[in-house]
């Protein structure tokens, strides 16, 4: 009798050992895959934020658009430093300010005219989207994260050991409307 | 960058994913990227140097009907090896959670992965039954892409989590440039049906009941028919006056369907439902051809409600012959669709959907990571190191 209640139990601890040691695998790879999520957010935010100072500076809009665009870069570079609420909201400034810009398609074919706005464009263009993107998979690393941390065996044993609870990243990544229909699918 | 593509279905057989295998891997060494694809192949004759033969698939029933799929020790090797030998600096693979080479591939690897959603089909039970193997694979894929809204809502729906929208592409130059079908008559009008004539969803027995309104309003009116099925029976059942307008070309090759997509004035596509994507429709607004469709959500949204190709209301023969005639009649209405069509597809171009794909394996590369096999188990694998 005995030895069957010892079997169950070795058993059973062995059962837990391998789920937890499964859980723990799987929090430590969604942990490798929101850092890198961030890191490529990071760069693509950057890269938005020098194209549009770049288009700022370039002549080819008028003095009030490019004030507007330049100080709404200038934000959104500095922020890199600040918290994460902070720079989302300087990152969302910088989106509602290049759709000021780039509101009429019109406009848009107006800069492209000239040989160095289009290369400009289109490496806005290629930044938002990949914005999009990175923000997208992160995003949804996050959410998977935090419920995998919410269940009962992650919380009671410690499996995510003393790595911050990841936080989702909010912002406004709407492309400027006159950028075409392309970019918002 | 050195990509390396796993295709879960036979590479001998016509299909839509393998397909958009072909097509992307074409595309993306457009841009000067290396790709291997790895795929399963039956006779092994007249591969490309590209692919990378992944075995004979072996036929089992699956989720109620019969697959063709790889699955074993030795299939789990041949990917191992695949992989170990690629060196891979991301790896895309599609249709994961169908079970074949994509499976295997998502378990057997690790490092940036990508993977492609083509299907969308209601709530299946290997999903559900699946869905602790399906999570774990998920968990290690870094990107997920979804070619259509439906099969988006289909990922969403049964796994939970999100994906990036990449339609399909389309290699435009392959259906604008070309002969034209002697068969056609061109000074005669045209339309186009194509799909399984004895499959309900492509709706030929719509086009059949509208035909003699059709006739009616176009007397030298042309039908092609292109696609399998009982033709002979069918033909022994119509009325020898509407027989003498259709022509029945049965099962053709992507070269014949292309010209007879040029060569036309009209395509119509009938379908009452199960489309995903409508990739036909865009096949012809690349021939430049004006398509007049039925109104089920994903032909809407191809041809933006209206704009890029005519609409009529579902299963409706009246409704089709109207727009049809309309169509056919007005040279400036059907100019009109064909250069909207024309705009439309050029957003569907390969070598543009490409673009976009790269940004995808762009996010999910910056670590910097090669693609390795995930040869330590799970649990010998933790003690690895967490922080690595």
């Amino acid at each position: 009798m005995n030895v069957v209640i010892l079997g169950a139990i070795g058993l059973f601890l062995l059962l837990l050992a391998w789920y937890l040691s499964n859980t723990a695998g799987r929090l430590d790879r969604l942990h490798r895959k929101i850092d890198i999520s961030r890191l490529a957010l990071d760069a693509q935010l950057l890269r938005r934020s020098s194209v549009a100072i770049e288009l700022s500076s370039s002549g080819i809009f008028d003095p009030a658009t490019s004030m507007l665009l330049a100080d709404a870069a200038h934000h959104a570079r500095t922020a890199s430093d600040a918290d994460d609420a902070a720079r989302s909201r300087a990152e969302s400034d910088l989106t509602a300010a290049l759709d000021a810009a780039l509101q009429y398609p019109q406009d848009v074919a107006e800069v492209r005219r000239d040989p160095a706005g289009a290369e400009l464009l289109d490496e806005l263009e290629a930044s938002i989207r990949r914005v999009e993107i990175s923000r997208r998979f992160l995003n949804d690393a996050v959410r998977a994260c935090r419920q995998l941390r919410g269940q009962r065996a992650a919380r009671w044993f410690w499996l995510a050991g003393r790595t911050a609870l990841p936080q989702s990243w909010e912002m406004d990544d709407t492309p400027p409307l006159g950028l075409g229909p392309r970019s918002s699918q | 960058m050195k990509v390396g593509i796993v295709c879960p279905y036979s590479w001998d057989a016509p299909g839509g994913v393998r397909s958009h295998v072909a097509d992307l891997a074409l595309a993306l060494m457009g841009h000067g990227h290396e790709v291997s694809v790895l795929a399963p192949v039956d006779d092994g004759i007249d591969l490309p140097e590209w692919v990378v033969n992944g075995g004979r698939p072996v036929a089992v029933p699956y989720n109620g009907s019969v697959a063709r799929v790889n699955f074993g020790f030795g299939a789990t090797m041949a990917v191992r090896r695949w992989i170990q030998e690629g060196d891979f600096d991301v790896l895309h693979v599609h249709e994961p959670v169908a079970p074949g080479l994509s499976m295997l591939a998502c378990w057997v690897a690790r490092g940036p992965m990508v993977a492609t959603w083509h299907s969308s089909h209601a709530r299946s039970r290997i999903l559900s039954a699946g869905y602790y193997i399906a999570q774990t694979a998920m968990e290690k894929l870094s990107g997920r892409i979804a070619v259509s809204e439906q099969a988006r809502r289909t990922l969403v729906g049964h796994l939970g989590g999100d994906a990036v929208l990449i339609p399909n592409g389309v290699q435009v130059a392959h259906y604008s440039t070309g002969a034209r079908l002697d068969l056609v008559d061109p000074t005669r009008p045209s339309i186009m049906f194509l799909g399984r004539v004895d499959e309900p969803r492509k709706g030929f027995a719509v086009l059949l009941s509208a035909l003699p309104t059709l006739l009616e309003a176009v007397p030298n009116l042309q039908v092609l028919v292109v696609g399998p099925g009982d033709i002979d029976g069918l033909r022994s059942e119509l009325d020898p006056r509407m027989a003498a307008h259709i022509e029945f070309l049965g099962r053709v090759s992507d070269e014949v369907k292309a010209a007879a997509l040029r060569s036309v004035d009209v395509y119509v596509a009938p379908h009452t439902g199960g489309e995903s994507f409508g990739i036909v429709l865009i096949e012809a607004m690349a021939a430049r051809t004006a398509v007049v469709a039925s109104d089920i959500p994903a032909f809407r949204q191809v041809l933006e409600e209206g704009v890029s190709g005519a609409l009529f209301e579902s299963e409706n023969p009246q409704a089709l012959a109207a727009q049809v005639i309309r169509v056919l009649v007005d040279p400036a209405a059907r100019a009109e669709l064909e250069a909207q069509g024309w705009r439309r597809v050029q957003e569907y171009d390969w070598n543009v959907v490409v673009d976009d794909v790269i940004a995808v394996y762009e996010s999910v590369t910056v670590g910097g990571e090669k693609v390795t096999t995930d040869l330590r188990g799970q649990i010998v694998g933790r003690l690895g190191g967490r922080s690595t």
